[in-house]
This record gives C-alpha cells, structure tokens and sequence, in this order.
C-alpha cells in the first residue's frame, strides 16, 4: 500500500494531491477540442465562468488516498477465524461488503467458506440446521434492516430450538459516512433491537477491540446452554477503516462455559423418587444434545428398565415407548429439557369452550430438569404454560444425567432390580406391539393414490436402509430403525413454515464431511417459503434427497378452516380457500430441476415410487441434491 | 412443522373412533346409502383432512374397513366428546351421512402386512 502523505479524516476524506491536477489537464486538453469544433458546430455554449475558474486555479499538489491494505475487516475475519467457522452464509449485502470481500480474498475463502444464500431466512435456518448437526455455530453475515428482517423468522425458529447461529448484522451507524439515497434506509440507529427478544445476546461494537472481545464473548454465550443465536452489529465503518496499527490488536482468547449440572440434594431427591417409582417414565426432550447425551440417557433407562418418550433414543430399543398410556399411569415423571411439559401431561380440547385436563395420576410426581429455567425473556411465549412440579432442576439435563445415574445406581437393590426386570418383560412386549401396530397399519391405503404417507416411509426406508443414513428434515417414520444420535435431528423450534427446507439443506451440509446419506421428508407449503435454497445445494454440492410430502396445502390451516366452519355450521365446502396449494398444481421436480439439481415427480402412482427414489438416490450418491415430488395423502 | 400440536390434539378423537376400527360395536341396520356419492363428500366435506382419503386414519382414527355401527357413527360425527369438530345436519344430512357410511362400508381390508416385503425388513 503507498502510504498517504496526510493521514485521511475519514474513510471518504480526500488528500490533496497530483492527480488532481492531472485530471485537470486531461479536462483541459478536451476543453480545447470542443473549442476547435465550435466553428462547425456555432451552438456549442462557451464555458462558463465556473468551469474556467476549475481549470485554471492552480495544481493541486496532493493525492486523494483510494487504497486500504489492512481494512478493519480484515481484522475482523481474524477474529472470525480464531472461532472455527467451516461456513459463513449470506445473501450479499452492502453494510458488509468489506468482510465479505476479506473473507474471498484475504483468507481465500477458506474456514470460513462463504455460501450462497439467495434469502437471510435460508441462511440462518441452514445455520440452525447445521447446528443441529454439528452441536456449533454456523455464521450468518445479514444486511443490516433488510436482511435482518429477512433473517426474523428463522431466528426465532433458532431461538426457540434452543440452536447456537452467530449473525454478523452490516449496518453503518454515522450519518456523515452515509451514501445517500438507499443506503439509508439499510441503516438503523439500534439495528438488532428488532430481534432482541428472541435472539439470546447482542452488541454494537465501535472498536476493532469491542468487536474482537464481544465477538467472543457471543460465541460462548451461544454455546452456553440453553444454547441460542446471537447478533453482533458489524459497522461498516469499522470493517472499510484502515487499520493503523494491526499489531497492536488483540483477539481474546475463547474458552466455553461448562454447562450448569443439577443441585446433587435435588438430583438426589429425584433418583429417590425414580428408584421407588412403580411406573417411571422418561421425556426424552432435547436433553441428548450430544452422542454422549444419548448414551447416557439409554444407560439410565436401562439401569431403571424405565420406558423413554420423546427425544433422541433408538427407536428399536425395546424401553422406547409411545407417551399416552404411560402419562396416564406413570407415579414419576421426569421431563429433561422438554419444552411443553404442560402440553405433555395435560389434555386440551379446542372446541368452542376451549378445556384441558391433567393426564396424570392425582398423586403422580412430574419432575423437571431443563436448562430453559435459567434463561426467559418476557415476550414471545415459547416457553409453554406453567407446570407444576414436585421437583424442579435448572440445569442442563444431559450434563446432570451422569451424576443422576449415580444417584440412582446408589439407591438399586436386589429388589428392586428385580422389580426393573419385570418391568422391562412388559415394556419390552408393549414396543413389540407397538411396532406391529405400525406395520398393521401402513396395510391401510398401501396402494392409494395419492400416496400414503406410511407408503411413502416405507419406500424410503427401503432404499437407505444399507447405508450410512441420517435424516435432515420432517418425521423420522415409525417402522425406521434409528438408532444412532446423528440418525434423527433434533426436535424444537417455533414452527414457522419454510423452516424445514432450509435446515435440511444446512445440517446435509454438516453431515457431508463424514459422508452420511442425508434424506429429508419435505412438505410442499414450507417448500415455496424460499426455495432458493435448492440452489444453494446445488451450487455448493450438497448431497442431500429431499422428498416432497406433497399434500398440495398447508394441511393444518384446511384443518383450522374446516374447524372453525363446523363451528360456525356455515357449510364446509370452502375450506380450500387460501388454504390449498392447487389449481394449477404446482411442478415440484421442474422447480427442482430449474434450480439445478436432479428433479423427479410428480409422483402419483406408488407403484413408481421405488424407481424414482432409486434414480435420485444414485444422483445423490455422485454428490448432487435431489427433489422427489410425491403427491400424498394430507398426513 | 405444524404438525406437532395438531397430532396431540387428535389424539383423543384417535381414541374414541379408533376403538371401533378394531372390535365391530354391535350394530343395528345402517339406513340404505350411496358409496359412490359418500366417497364424493368424504372428500368435499373434509373427512379426509383428518382421515385420510381411504379413511384409513391419520391425526383422526382409521374409520373403515370394518367401521363402527351407525347409531355410534352417527353420534360421534353430529356430538363428538374429542376433538373432532362436530357436523350437525346443517352442515351434513342425514341422508349424506348415510352415503359417507355406506363409502366406509365398501372399503375393502388392505393387504396382510406378510404379503408387503417392505413391511418386513
């Protein structure tokens, strides 16, 4: 970089020099041009006053400063860098035009590596899948007002899953630096205040220090359980600035929290509860964050012989149970990190006098262990309706299942291992019934047109049952055999449709380097949110077998419609009405092939499902996504 | 995504239909209906939204082969105790309910699970 003979007032400040007045010349020379033409051409106006005055003051003999080699951007990527970022997602935008161009250029794309968003919601809901994965932060750079409003919904999907995404938001705070016109309107004086109720931390750094230190500080808040998504406001001042000195900057060092484990009299309290219970029963939750959250969480099972709901457990294993009959004679109920305990142990019927009532024993003990106690905020309700509970531990569940096991291994006698083993005999004769009530039941409608939706798992089973496989998106099907922590991607989450896609396409991008076959069950309305992301597979060779459940509406609003029509004995015909997706139908493998990956469907035969599935699981195998349109029945 | 809730609230509705997908009620004569025009309004009338289009259940109970007797048929769908919503006659006559009864009737048992290879594995 030539250095500048006077130090630049800001990043659009000018220096005096020679090129100026090279330029005058040059404007000069042309000036005399136009005067030899005036004799052909008599209405060519003189120069004015002004102009002359411009091109004969005297040269100017300082230079304007156009180059910048060490832009605070580049630092800023240093910092990036030091938190182990494989990917930074971003649909580009202006406010981070510097960092973007120092993460391609200055660390050559690389750890980082920019993807090609074409939708900030595509972007953080592929963090949120990938994190979903991975157990980290994907980063996300959005831009600024517009892209953080882009950005709202996915974040708060991440938010209410309890998922890590580090956003980097671009926004320029001075007036002065401004470029007019647009510029404005992509700029806010509190940018992130849009998404501080459901995003976990954020801040405004206005040094290279602030940003280098809270940087690290939202990485860690992140990944401190309950986990969540984090905004750190990048200036774009800050990022185009010259560095002046950037020896003299420090990247903090990071070192994550370990998560808080549960009070040992309270863990106590709850492994005396669980070793005298008759009918225990375990909510599986989120509270296998991890492998080793699993393995724990079977350990403890098997110690109890007690049966598993919900969460990560392998779906064969014979203390995985269905909920209903053992809420309603459980005598202890342990929740680990269960975001709707209320929902869990109480019945709700939605007609017009809207009613519950509790599914339990009278004098049946609920217990809780979740993380989520230790961190609300006020508005948004993702945090259910209040339970009451016997026991309450506001701890992350999988870190306080080792000392809980040890509690519980204290307790166990001879008796009462007998007991468990009775116990198990019953459990064990239930999951078998349970499985062949599943198989009796895809018989129903096995060759329907459109295609059952247990059809439909079952062809698909078939096809990745011999492989390394992991779902990315929708209900793991019944009848499948999951039995590893990777296999099923964790529950939770807001709801908001268009979620899912975009998390497929994200946790296919964490699964890729450990070469897992990534399939995902897709519904068609959360599909049209932003399909964009198909291409951003495709352009960045995800692998990934996204399957349509092609319903041809956002199924659950027709039910809403048909309920409040009942209701209103208005006649039922019209539920369709904004809440169907047809006429003309929309041509799922023709988007999909438009988008660049391998398309197939629609499918409406299920006697062509197999082949179909078997064509897009060889793209998939030579490392392309693929769609395959299935028209189904509406669950 | 939206399914989670939807599940959970037909769940009892699953329960109080779905008893009599597996033990036939006693049952009294059913009045005389159309199948081919019950088919036509299980689908125009929604019926399929939670019970899919072969009735073979779904967020709602499995409904037929075998459906329950009609007086109890009858009774669910105009006075339901769960969470299906309730069709009284303004909105479904006596005579289309018969229809969609005798649709239910006419649906054959689907295939043993042995004789389906993928069910097996």
């Amino acid at each position: 970089m030539k250095r500048p003979k006077k130090e630049p007032l800001n990043r659009r400040g000018f220096l005096k020099g020679a090129a100026a007045g090279a330029a005058a010349l040059v404007a000069k020379s042309t000036e005399a041009k136009a005067q030899d033409l005036q004799t052909a051409r008599p209405a060519t106006p003189l120069p004015s006053a002004r102009a002359l005055a411009a091109e004969t003051e005297p040269v100017s003999t300082d230079v304007e400063v156009l180059t910048a080699d060490h832009p605070g951007s580049d630092f800023m990527l240093d910092v990036i860098k030091s938190l182990g970022f494989e990917y930074i997602a971003a649909n580009p935008g202006s406010s981070f035009r510097a960092l973007h161009e120092s993460i391609v250029n200055y660390g050559g794309n690389k750890s980082p590596e920019l993807l090609t968003c074409c939708h900030e919601e595509s972007s953080v809901g592929m963090a949120e899948g990938y994190a979903k994965v991975e157990g980290k932060p994907l980063a996300v750079m959005a831009h600024s007002t517009v892209g953080l409003q882009h950005a709202a919904m996915a974040i708060y999907n991440a938010y209410a899953a309890r998922q890590p995404v580090f956003i980097i938001l671009g926004n320029t705070i001075d007036v002065a630096t401004r470029r007019p016109g647009v510029e404005w309107y992509h700029s806010a004086q509190d940018a992130a205040a849009m998404v501080r109720d459901y995003s976990k931390w954020d801040d405004l750094p206005i040094s290279l220090t602030h940003f280098a230190e809270s940087a690290v500080r939202g990485y860690k808040i992140a990944m401190t359980p309950p986990r969540g998504p984090v905004v750190l406001v990048a200036d774009g001042d800050l990022q185009e600035t010259p560095v002046k000195d950037p020896a003299r900057l420090h990247i903090p060092k990071l070192t994550l929290a370990a998560p808080p484990a549960g009070d040992p009299a309270a863990v106590a309290e709850v492994a005396k509860l669980l070793v005298a219970a008759e009918n225990p029963v375990l909510l599986g939750g989120q509270a296998s964050r991890t492998a080793e959250g699993m393995r724990l969480l079977v350990e403890l099972a098997e110690l109890l012989q007690a049966p598993v709901s919900g969460g990560k457990f392998p779906s064969r294993h014979p203390l995985n149970q269905q909920a209903g009959g053992l809420i309603r004679n459980a005598d202890v109920i342990v929740g680990l990190e269960v975001q709707d305990f209320w929902g869990t142990v109480n019945n709700y019927r939605d007609q017009l006098e809207r009613s519950s009532r509790s599914l339990t024993k009278k004098d049946a003990k609920l217990v809780t262990i979740t993380a989520n106690d230790l961190y609300l905020k006020s508005n948004y309700q993702d945090f259910q309706r209040y339970t009451e509970v016997n026991v309450a531990i506001a701890a992350d569940a999988e870190t306080t299942l080792p000392s809980l096991i040890e509690a519980c291994k204290r307790l166990v006698t001879g008796d009462r291992r007998r007991v468990f083993d009775e116990r198990r005999k019953k459990l064990e004769a239930t999951h078998a019934q349970s499985l062949e009530q599943a198989r009796t039941a895809a018989t129903y409608a096995w060759d329907a047109s459109p295609i059952s939706t247990a059809r439909l798992g079952a062809e698909l089973w078939e096809v990745i049952k011999d492989k390394d496989w992991a779902s990315v998106g929708g209900n793991v099907p019944r009848l499948w055999n999951a039995e590893k922590h990777y296999q099923t991607l964790a529950s939770g989450g807001a709801a908001g449709l268009g979620g899912t896609l975009p998390a497929s396409v994200g946790a296919a991008l964490a699964h890729r380097k450990y070469g897992r076959f990534c399939v995902s069950i897709q519904t068609d309305g959360d599909f049209m949110y932003a399909p964009g992301v198909i291409w951003t597979a495709a352009h960045h060779r995800i692998p990934l077998l996204s399957v349509m459940h092609n319903n041809r509406a956002y199924h659950q609003e027709v039910m809403h419609i048909q309920r409040m029509a009942n209701r209103h004995q208005r006649g039922i015909t019209n539920a369709g009405i904004g809440t169907t997706i047809t006429d003309p139908n929309i041509d799922y493998a023709t988007i999909a092939r438009g988008l660049g990956v391998h398309g197939e469907g629609p499918i409406t035969d299920p006697k062509d499902l197999g082949p179909a599935l078997r064509r897009a699981v060889a793209a998939v195998q030579k490392g392309e996504p693929a769609v395959v349109d299935v028209v189904t029945q509406p669950r | 995504m939206r399914y989670r809730t939807l599940v959970l609230t037909f769940t009892t509705m699953a329960f109080a239909l779905g008893a009599g997908a597996y033990a036939q009620a006693p049952s009294t004569t059913p009045p005389a209906g159309n199948a081919q025009n019950g088919k036509k309004i299980f689908a125009s009338y929604g019926c399929y939204q939670c019970h899919g289009y072969e009735a073979q259940g779904g967020p709602g109970a499995r409904l037929a082969p075998r459906p329950i007797a009609f007086a109890a048929f009858s009774r669910y769908v105009r006075q339901p105790t769960g969470e299906m919503p309730p069709y009284t006659v303004k909105v479904v006559s006596d005579k289309e309910l018969a229809d969609i009864y005798a649709f239910l009737q006419s649906i054959s048992q689907p295939p043993a699970v042995k004789s389906i290879p993928l069910l097996n594995n």
